[in-house]
């Protein structure tokens, strides 16, 4: 497991880059993690999009599928693409502090 | 020498030649999974594969019961009246729980996650089609040459 220095923490990674340790998560990591992802700064639209991923992982133990959370959390297939361009499902729960989700939808 | 490690793909072109509902999904599937991957996605509609995005026909696609031996029925009992459609609606209560979206909806999807949709002229003439009977995600009508073209640099995906 790699450990590596972000945010002024000490942080563990799993093999997909991800974040092991949900408690180390807090907003400057989120901060930082998405600077790394090419996000300058988290809008109120990144954040909508976070803190539902958050929800449902606590909830279901796995991130959403793109269908669920663009149908619950309100932010459109368009608009996720445009908050978190390249891969949004695997960026935002990157960013969210939580693993790659495991879905194919 | 050290081994370098293989490139990611970063582009994919889909080509969807069946019109039958486990004909389409596939395909859908594989270019909405590349978007989420952030990998470009271009998907070519040809022969059957057309009525995936016919406006008046990729609401009614249906499982084939008939000459499909993964249903593991017996033909005399696929061609029973009403068997397509049960197995069609079977399979659609499925993959609602697995939040794989209906055909129209799959393919706004992908539309707005970036795919790009094509239809193929040789099928569209052969056809009788026109742009109009297409559902509005379709790009363009074009030919083999033009997708050739589009895809370079892709891998190209034939189901």
């Amino acid at each position: 497991m790699a450990t590596r220095q972000i945010a002024g923490k000490t942080i563990e990674l799993d093999a997909d880059g991800h974040l092991t340790n949900r408690a180390e998560w807090d907003t400057s990591l989120a901060a930082a993690l998405a600077k790394e992802e090419g996000i300058e700064q988290l809008s109120d639209r990144h954040w909508v999009v976070i803190t539902y991923m958050q929800k449902q992982f606590q909830e279901k133990g796995d991130a959403p599928s793109i269908r669920k959370l663009t149908k619950e959390s309100g932010v459109s297939t368009k608009e996720l693409y445009e908050l978190f361009p390249k891969g949004p499902a695997k960026k935002a729960a990157k960013i969210a502090g939580l693993p790659k989700p495991k879905g194919c939808i | 020498m050290p081994e370098k490690a293989p490139e990611p793909i970063q582009k994919v072109s889909i080509i969807v030649s069946h019109g039958s509902l486990e004909g389409v999904y596939p395909g859908l599937i594989m270019a909405n999974g590349a978007r989420m991957e952030g990998i470009e996605a271009t998907m070519f509609f040809t022969f059957f594969g057309l009525d995936a995005i016919i406006n008046k026909r990729m609401d009614n696609l249906k499982v084939a019961t008939v000459g499909n031996p993964g249903m593991h029925m017996p033909t005399m009992i696929g061609m029973l009246p009403g068997m397509s459609a049960f197995a069609t609606k079977m399979m659609q209560k499925e993959m609602e729980k697995l939040d794989i979206p209906p055909v129209r909806e799959f393919i706004e999807m992908v539309h707005d996650a970036g795919g790009k949709l094509y239809a193929c002229k040789a099928s569209v003439d052969m056809f009788h089609l026109t742009k109009e009977d297409f559902c509005p995600q379709v790009e363009d009508i074009i030919s083999v040459g033009k997708f050739y073209e589009i895809s370079a640099g892709a891998e190209i995906i034939f189901t």
